[in-house]
């Protein structure tokens, strides 16, 4: 899936007549950004499932997903650096209002880590981290309102109130290189919840062990 | 209502507490009145009004991280958090009654840092009073909640600045700009948010 979505951005998709070959890096940075929502998304909803539902697995399953979302943030964060470079001639643009937000979502879940990995296991960490998470889920569209009332904005917006402003091809490869980033994700989430729980099952044979 | 009478009663804790030690207060007003100074020569001569407005933000952020990292100090060191805990009250009652007692070191930190803002840089209008006031709600609702998580790790003084700035940065985007509706709703979300969640925050050990 995810060789079919590199093979259509590059020789499928018509090149952009405005940026040239550079734009192709859309099919990349826009599906790696909405993935990172996705998993903040999962995350926070995994962290309702623990407080309210009180779900054993839930508060793992939520640390994967936000640690997924962060590593898919930085990625948003160094392709939308790469095509800023490119296209606007500049590394950092503080009026792109997405690349803004990442900054901020990335500290705000950097520090997710900080704070589980300083307070020690258990049931408090557990809430804690859920609640962080929670916090993380408002914060996206609070910060996004706060930086777009902050300036003008240059960011292209690809998808307007009438709909994707795309061509078929494009939008067709970009369907795809979406589909195949939230697939990575959910194997990515799949493969480290398998390692963490077959880690936490190791130890606990350990202990019996000892 | 009891839970109005739960409130006060831990917040009038807080407040003759602070009284007695004078710890936090002084220490807010010495270093709002500090920071100014430093950016009254950070910032180039001539510069604008915007510009300065834009420092007292950053100043009240940095005020407010520090009457904080403070709050539950007294908790910490005399390990009184698991009996504050145990109380027959609502815990949200815990958070609210922190809230309003950071809220008072705050506000009176600022009737000193506004009118200091005012003498070194320039003067200040009713909507931004009125701004600052809204953001002080704000700051002390996700900040108490934050400074509660902070304790209980390791890093303590480290983790709060960590988790808090991040989600302050809306805050100074509204501040700065005066959107004063924007920081209403911000105030309204995360307080809500922040007292439903506090209970799981604080639980037994």
């Amino acid at each position: 899936m995810f060789a079919a979505a590199i093979a259509l951005a590059f020789y499928y998709a018509p090149t952009d007549a405005d940026q040239g070959l550079s734009q192709r890096i859309f099919y990349f940075h826009v599906p790696l950004a909405l993935t990172a929502y996705a998993c903040f998304g999962w995350g926070a909803w995994k962290a309702l499932r623990h407080l309210w539902k009180r779900d054993p697995q839930a508060d793992l399953e939520s640390y994967v997903a936000i640690h997924q979302g962060v590593i898919f943030g930085a990625l948003t964060l160094v392709t939308g650096s790469l095509w800023a470079k490119i296209s606007w001639g500049v590394w950092w643009s503080w009026s792109s209002d997405q690349l803004v937000l990442f900054l901020v979502l990335f500290l705000f879940y950097c520090a997710y880590f900080m704070l589980r990995y300083s307070v020690e296991p258990g049931p408090a960490r557990a809430n804690m981290s859920a609640v962080y998470a929670l916090f993380g889920i408002v914060l996206v569209p609070v910060s996004f309102f706060a930086i777009r009332l902050s300036h003008d904005f240059i960011h292209p917006v690809v998808f307007s109130s009438h709909g994707p402003q795309m061509t078929g091809a494009q939008f067709f490869t970009f369907c795809v290189c979406l589909a195949a980033m939230l697939l990575l994700f959910a194997t990515l989430y799949s493969i480290e919840l398998a390692g963490k729980r077959l880690d936490a099952s190791l130890r606990e044979l350990r202990e019996l062990l000892a | 209502m009891s839970y109005s009478r739960d409130v006060a009663a831990l917040a009038r804790k807080d407040l003759l507490l602070e009284l007695r030690a004078k710890e936090t207060l002084p220490a807010m007003l010495l270093f709002v009145v500090a920071t100014l100074t430093i950016f009254h020569f950070a910032l180039p001569r001539g510069t604008g009004e915007d510009a300065s407005l834009g420092l007292l933000w950053s100043a009240l952020v940095l005020t407010a991280l520090l009457g904080l990292t403070r709050a539950f100090v007294a908790e910490r060191e005399q390990s009184m958090f698991d009996a504050l805990v145990l109380t027959p009250c609502d815990r949200s009652a815990i958070w609210l009654a922190k809230s309003l007692s950071v809220l008072v070191f705050l506000v009176c930190a600022e009737v000193i840092a506004l009118p200091a803002f005012a003498i070194f840089f320039s003067g200040i209008d009713g909507s931004t009073v009125a701004a600052v006031a809204l953001a002080d709600l704000g700051i002390c609702a996700v900040g108490t909640l934050f400074g509660a998580m902070a304790v209980a790790g390791r890093a303590r003084e480290l983790l709060l600045p960590l988790l808090f700035l991040p989600a302050a940065i809306p805050i100074v985007i509204g501040g700065v700009g005066g959107y004063l509706w924007f920081l209403a709703l911000y105030d309204v979300l995360f307080a809500l948010l922040a007292w439903a969640t506090f209970e799981y925050v604080v639980v037994e050990t």
